[in-house]
């Protein structure tokens, strides 16, 4: 593994100092990168060497490190997390680039994710949406009852789960041409959708979430599905029809 | 000397927990709306917490690192949680989950609080379907179990290979609502940076926010530490990037007494170390060892050859594998605990055994073949399929393997770009959980009164070592069913107290305090990153405290870290400005509290002279390499009192007793 030469390449980064200013592009130079080194040890190495100049390291959102968390958020030559499928931006890999390449990396754009320094965005509107209607409305007690009382069927539990796994990264916005939250917001009206226990509410959850996620500034759906394709988790576009379906349905029938 | 009270309540072990909540004091509804709580971290514990304490009726202030507080690193659990709920009918119940639990830990937790995390952990499954976690399920519907290591029964509910993901979800929904209620006040991006203490209780924090870079101060009636483990001492790890100890060693610094630093535990499966540049580990789950069969090759030519490039694992013949764990532990076989797994490892490797082809040469293989083709074979049958042929069994098996633990292969994959259902994957021990922590008593309250902590950032219920699993149970018990009792017995006092105000003397001090290290760090003018510092940390860490540990190097290490920092306060530079983002200046806070809890953390270790779980003295063990515990003489918790530096520490011993099970050497054979 180690037998590989180190990359050299060129890096355009996107630097920004608050939402305030006005942002540029930034060329930077970084040398002898592992092929085996992630994307954002790259970066790091990247900081490290502007540190070592007196420059300001670029700030960017990472935590995890493995594809979970959903912090990491970089647009990388023209796309979220960067080329290759199923994967956020910690889990690329440099030996995806050749040597001599040059990268552009940018922060998600979006209206309702202004920038707030450098790749970093703001992602609480995805919060907001939440807190309207993101959950089931039971507290802890510790009488509910048994856990196996409702039988659930394994295949609309596993479809729920595919839903669950969205990681809200927010790449679903940054590569929609309307910067539309509708996969992200579908995921989880599906998730609780799907179950028995969040259907006591289904109606509201729906129509409350769609009505803040309008209020937040991420634009209409026009079905072109790109935001499936970069989605590091694979959330489907039935999703979105299903919640459609919910949410007609919830208009149809009124209180 | 502070004598320390674990206020175990009376009664036999099974009633303890009944009794006392049936004797605390309760706060009425309408009083709960005039007391506040802070909690700091909304992982698993601090996030359940956070939910259940302002679904009470308390006034809740959050407070997360991260950009959401669904973030928090519990997300990154994997493999599962447990619950003595019993339903495979296998044997289980909540006194053999008490009796593993402690046995996992190699007899160093506290019986009480792990009987009645025991006897909670149903509850807390009831508790994730109530709120619609997608646990996985069989086709009859009901809720599907696996096993994990150091027991005997399959208890561990599971959501593919991302359990913790879906109970952290469910805390944060369960969160949000109450966010959307205005009950929790959520503060993202904000970093406690020190606790403030009035007439000797937990009275609030100064936090930082880390868009804007001010300074704040934050009052409350009780403060809850839920911020996790410090594994990152160690540099390496798999905990996120900025996972850190920091708010646990502030409360140590202002009277908080933190326990069993030493015990850490290093996780079998990960993916070994690839070279130099390297920022993180990452774990495979436990749960594959359900089905791979952990290896290396018999012959030392052929572990050389496969270093070297020259062979294949695929090309050893199968009587030319020494499946080690097997042959070492018969009855538990690849199923034993973390710590025995990660030595047995690290004896193949150091044994030049070892089949990694990266620098350092040391990794194992994780197989899946026979797993594969037996599950083949089972689809062959189910599918009434004649005369199948070797490669249709193994394409069956290939999708039922793929099933169970699909996310992990394909992570594996990314990382290494090597095909775990074709080639064995390689895998090799790392830093991943610490059982020590901030030292609490039964009602999780840390020896400053109003001081709480939870989850893994406490010390309390894993003992030396913790088995698969059981991070989540104590994460949601502490939040969900442990801490809304055992708080409001205290909040009870308060509930004529009224607001705390913050212009007072100690929040004045405290927060020039914190502004004053923040100066310091901005105009240190050095010439070293904070990274620079926290590598080397790492390095000493692992090296002499880690996987095997022994006077000599133990002595060097609390040597070498008190240099490292000593240069570190010298030449560290922090680029940038304080107002508004500085990543940097986050990070070397945090390192600088990673550099006096390694100290500590060594010299906790050299104590301890005998071997307990995840704690190996080299001096202490068997002719055949076991752990050599010395009850006699350590059956007890250390808890340290800050003195100034790491090296004037007062260590204050609790007893451990054990009322309800027989110590005994732990034996996996």
């Amino acid at each position: 593994m180690s037998a590989h030469k180190g990359l050299n390449l060129t890096l355009k980064v996107w630097r920004q100092q608050s939402q305030k200013e006005k942002g540029q592009m930034e060329t930077y130079q970084v040398s002898d990168i592992s092929p085996d080194s992630s994307f954002l040890e790259m970066m790091d190495i990247l900081n490290e060497q502007l540190i070592e100049e007196g420059k300001e390291p670029v700030a960017f959102d990472h935590d995890c490190r493995e594809g979970i968390c959903g912090m990491c958020s970089m647009y990388i030559n023209g796309e979220a997390h960067g080329p290759g499928r199923g994967i956020t931006t910690c889990q690329l890999h440099m030996r995806e680039f050749n040597n001599g390449d040059t990268i552009y990396i940018e922060p998600w754009r979006a209206k309702a994710f202004p920038v707030i320094k450098d790749l970093m965005v703001d992602r609480s509107a995805f919060d907001r949406i939440m807190a309207a209607g993101g959950f089931v409305s039971v507290n802890t007690s510790g009488n509910t009852q048994d856990a196996n009382a409702i039988p659930i069927e394994k295949h609309k539990a596993d479809q729920a789960f595919d839903a669950a796994t969205c990681i809200g990264c927010g790449a679903c916005v940054a590569s929609c041409k309307n910067a539309s939250a509708m996969l992200f917001v579908s995921a989880k009206v599906s998730q609780f959708a799907l179950l028995p226990q969040g259907q006591v509410e289904a109606k509201e959850r729906v129509q409350n979430m769609v009505k803040v996620m309008d209020e937040e500034g991420f634009g209409n759906c026009s079905n072109t599905g790109a935001c499936e394709v970069e989605c590091p988790k694979g959330i489907s576009l039935d999703n979105i029809a299903r919640m459609n379906r919910e949410y007609l349905s919830a208009s149809i029938k009124g209180e | 000397m502070t004598k320390l009270d674990s206020k175990i309540p009376e009664g036999p072990i099974a009633d303890k927990w009944t009794n006392y909540k049936n004797h605390i004091k309760l706060v009425n509804p309408a009083n709960k709306r005039s007391i506040d709580v802070i909690v700091v971290g909304t992982g698993l514990a601090g996030g359940s917490a956070s939910a259940t304490l302002a679904e009470l009726g308390y006034n809740v202030k959050a407070f997360c690192y991260q950009d959401s507080p669904r973030r928090a690193h519990s997300i990154a659990a994997q493999g599962g949680i447990n619950a003595a709920k019993n339903y495979q009918g296998d044997g289980d119940s909540t006194y053999r989950l008490f009796y593993d639990t402690v046995k996992g830990g190699d007899y160093r937790s506290r019986e009480a609080n792990v009987y009645r995390l025991a006897e909670v952990s149903a509850n807390i499954i009831d508790q994730c379907v109530a709120q619609g976690v997608p646990f996985a399920r069989d086709y009859g519907g009901l809720l599907d179990n696996r096993s994990f290591g150091g027991v005997q029964v399959s208890r561990t509910f599971y959501a593919k290979g991302q359990t913790g993901q879906q109970l952290l979800l469910g805390c944060y929904s369960a969160m949000s609502r109450q966010i959307g209620k205005g009950k929790i006040k959520m503060y993202n991006r904000h970093e406690m940076l020190d606790i403030v203490i009035v007439n000797g209780k937990a009275r609030g924090i100064i936090a930082r926010n880390l868009v804007t870079g001010e300074i704040e101060r934050h009052s409350a009636h009780a403060v809850v530490i839920a911020s996790g483990g410090y594994g990152n001492v160690f540099f390496l790890s798999t905990n996120a990037m900025g996972s850190n100890v920091s708010a646990g060693w502030k409360v140590h610094k202002k009277g908080a007494f933190f326990a069993n630093p030493c015990y850490t535990q290093i996780h079998p499966t990960c993916i070994p170390v690839h070279g130099d540049q390297q920022s993180k580990l990452t774990l495979m789950s436990e749960s594959l060892r359900n089905d791979g069969r952990i290896w290396v090759p018999k012959k030392k030519e052929d572990a050389e050859a496969i270093r070297a490039g020259k062979l294949k694992p695929t090309q050893i013949a199968e009587e030319d594998r020494d499946y080690y764990l097997e042959r070492r532990y018969p009855s538990f076989g690849n199923l034993v605990p973390r710590d025995v797994a990660s030595r047995a490892a690290k004896e193949r490797c150091d044994a030049g055994f070892g089949v990694g082809t990266n620098e350092s040469g040391e990794a194992v293989y994780l197989d899946f073949s026979s797993a594969i083709m037996r599950y083949g074979r089972e689809q062959v049958n189910i599918q009434n399929i004649h005369n199948a042929s070797e490669d249709k069994v193994r394409e069956l098996g290939e999708k039922v393997v793929e099933n169970k633990y699909g996310n992990l292969f394909q992570m594996y994959e990314k990382i290494t770009a090597d095909n775990p259902y074709k080639t064995p994957m390689k895998i090799y021990p790392a830093v991943h959980y610490t059982m020590g922590g901030v030292w609490v008593d039964y009602n999780l309250m840390t020896t400053i009164p109003g001081c709480y902590a939870i989850g893994e950032a406490n010390f309390s219920d894993h003992g030396a070592n913790r088995l698969g699993a059981s991070a989540l149970m104590q994460g949601l018990a502490d939040g969900y069913f442990v801490l809304p009792y055992t708080i409001g017995d205290y909040l009870a006092d308060d509930i004529r107290t009224g607001k705390i105000p913050t212009d007072s003397p100690e929040f004045d001090e405290a927060e020039k305090a914190v502004q004053d290290r923040i100066d310091f760090f901005m105009n240190n003018k050095g010439t070293k990153s904070v990274d620079h510092f926290h590598k080397r940390l790492g390095k000493v860490m692992w090296n002499k405290v880690g996987m095997a540990r022994n006077e000599k190097g133990l002595k060097e290490a609390i040597d070498e870290i008190k240099q490292i920092r000593e240069e570190f306060w010298k030449d560290v530079k922090v680029p940038g400005s304080a107002e508004g983002i500085n990543q940097e200046l986050e990070k070397a806070g945090r390192v600088a509290d990673f550099l006096e809890l390694g100290e500590l953390f060594a010299r906790d270790a050299l104590l301890r002279e005998e071997s307990c779980g995840g704690h190996y003295r080299e001096e202490h063990s068997t002719e055949d390499g076991e752990a050599m515990r010395d009850d006699a003489n350590f059956t007890y918790v250390s808890a340290w009192e800050y003195k100034g530096e790491p090296s004037d520490a007062v260590v204050h011993k609790e007893p451990l007793v054990y009322e309800n099970i027989e110590l005994k050497t732990r034996s996996y054979k």
